[in-house]
């Protein structure tokens, strides 16, 4: 879609499980500022390209470039990312949970900080709660929170480290449709305001092609009846949704990181 | 008709109800030691309760002529001071030891079996080992103690920092956590309101292995008395000594839960992971 070298590629990548084939051949150049919805039935290893470029994972054949490099196979601050559950801590009030990523950033030992430091992560802690609409739950702990709250609070404890890309596990799975349609339109702000890439993996079709740039269906493209575990999935569609592209640095972009 | 498993008794209701059984045990031992009484005045093994409360109020406050001490209060000192040295040593190795196996996978390998062999052998039976090893003093007590319960709050802690939801660890990482931030900031707060609650399994225990330490080698301690008394049949001694062990160990289990509703507020009723 741009002229750009892409942010994420993948390069003839396979993921086997013993005689197990998850993906084969997944090639695929993502761009920054993209919004790539991954739909797909169950199995058809969604959640494993997810963990491949969240680094929980490593490709059994191929090469992952990020940002021009090879990618770590370990999970770190530049990828952030939102499950459907257990994303945040329940021991940490909002606040907290939102401060956390900024004092691991600035305090490897103590896990804290103090002082004007302090005030300063607050103050920047305060601005992402303020974005995804949480000012007002600030002291509370995530059990008082309803589904919808506790994933606005995982959004804003991802946002804070403004990830070069934002991975999204069925963020919206378990929430109402009504508190689903709310989280969308946030969602949707977010990623234009803040210039984000984002991969978001869905079982929802309409949400998919809500709210991404391009849709990628997994699914296996051959099939043997006999060995059905002996052929990988792969992105089998790449729609891309060319009326939505996203509009080059809309807006105010408060990531300071990304070129 | 409603169900025999649907009746549910009031808050009222529940208190008489539990009072039954308690009452109904004291009246069978008031009677039954009227009725040795009555055939031997001189009866030892069943002490009326008015026996009990004389021998109760000269243990807890004329003092001793050969030790100088009240009884009483010597023996609960001399016994809460080696239990809150055990469980003090037993909650720190537990603790150590647990965020450790927890988090590491590493440490899991390497020290996972060595506990779980420890965690089978009888303490009892070690004891002599750590008379011989530690002398009689109160080294070997309060080492009885710990080594008694800390193999399984190890275990128990190990397990629940292990079966914490993983998106939690990787959320950390993926928020620029270490190694060790992981472990201080999001598996050691988890596991306090763990602790307290495998602390309250381990009294239990914990008392056993004290008494038992104290029968056999002490000089002071509540195990130590109502084994001395013993040997004159003075039940008049030991069964308040019991009901005196038996009200200290409620009490500790009574502070330890108001420790952990106080502590740890974001627990509530929640298990694991609580985020939902």
């Amino acid at each position: 879609m741009t002229d750009a070298p892409p942010l994420l590629e993948f390069r003839n990548v396979w993921v086997e499980y013993g005689d197990k084939v998850v993906l084969e051949r997944v090639n695929l150049a993502i761009p920054a500022r993209a919004f790539i919805s991954v739909v797909g039935p169950s199995g058809a290893g969604k959640s494993t390209f997810l963990r491949l470029i969240l680094g929980q994972e490593a490709p059994t054949r191929g090469t992952i470039t990020f940002d021009g490099a090879a990618m770590p196979a370990e999970c770190g601050p530049d990828r952030g990312v939102v499950f459907q559950r257990y994303s945040v801590f329940p021991h940490l009030t909002v606040i907290g949970n939102v401060l956390f990523g900024l004092e691991c950033a600035a305090a490897p030992v103590l896990g804290r900080l103090f002082g004007a430091q302090r005030r300063a992560a607050l103050e920047e802690a305060t601005a992402m709660l303020d974005a995804v609409g949480l000012s007002a739950a600030r002291d509370q702990y995530p059990a008082q929170l309803s589904g919808g709250m506790q994933q606005r609070l995982a959004l804003a404890q991802a946002l804070v480290k403004h990830p070069r890309v934002l991975l999204l596990d069925e963020p919206f799975g378990a929430l109402d449709p009504g508190i689903r349609a709310d989280m969308h339109d946030l969602v949707g702000g977010l990623w234009r305001d803040h210039g984000l890439t984002v991969v978001m993996v869905t079982h929802d079709i309409g949400e998919a092609f809500k709210l991404g740039t391009r849709v990628l269906a997994f699914d296996k493209r051959r099939h043997d009846p006999h060995a059905p575990h002996r052929y990988g999935a792969t992105a089998t569609y790449d729609v891309p949704l060319l009326r939505k592209t996203a509009p080059p640095a809309a807006g105010p972009d408060i990531s300071p990181e990304s070129a | 008709m409603t169900r025999l498993i649907n009746l549910r008794p009031g808050r009222r209701g529940r208190i008489m109800a539990g009072a039954i059984p308690l009452l109904l045990l004291a009246l069978t031992y008031a009677v039954a030691a009227a009725l040795r009484h009555a055939d031997n005045p001189a009866d030892k093994v069943l002490p009326t309760v008015f026996a009990m409360g004389a021998a109760l109020w000269r243990m807890a406050t004329q003092i001793d002529p050969v030790s100088g001490h009240i009884t009483l209060l010597a023996d609960t000192v001399a016994s809460l001071t080696r239990m809150g040295a055990g469980l003090l040593l037993a909650t720190l190795t537990a603790l150590t030891l647990g965020l450790l196996l927890g988090v590491l996978p590493i440490a899991r390998a390497v020290l996972g079996p060595v506990i779980t062999v420890i965690a089978v052998i009888p303490p009892i039976a070690v004891l002599p080992i750590l008379f011989i090893a530690l002398g009689l003093g109160e080294a070997a007590k309060i080492a009885l103690i710990a080594i008694g319960i800390a193999p399984y709050m190890t275990r128990d802690l190990a397990a629940h920092v292990a079966g914490l939801p993983a998106e939690q660890f990787i959320k950390a990482q993926t928020l620029g956590a270490n190694s060790w931030v992981v472990a201080i900031r999001v598996a050691l707060p988890q596991m306090m309101p763990r602790l307290i609650e495998t602390l309250r399994f381990s009294m239990g225990p914990a008392w056993v292995f004290l008494i038992a330490a104290e029968a056999i080698a002490s000089d002071v301690g509540l195990g130590y008395r109502i084994f001395l008394v013993r040997r004159y049949l003075a039940m008049d001694i030991i069964l308040p000594y019991v009901a005196w062990i038996s009200l200290l160990a409620i009490l500790a289990d009574t502070l330890l839960q108001w420790v952990a509703r106080a502590g740890f507020p974001w627990a509530g009723n929640a298990g694991h992971g609580g985020a939902r």
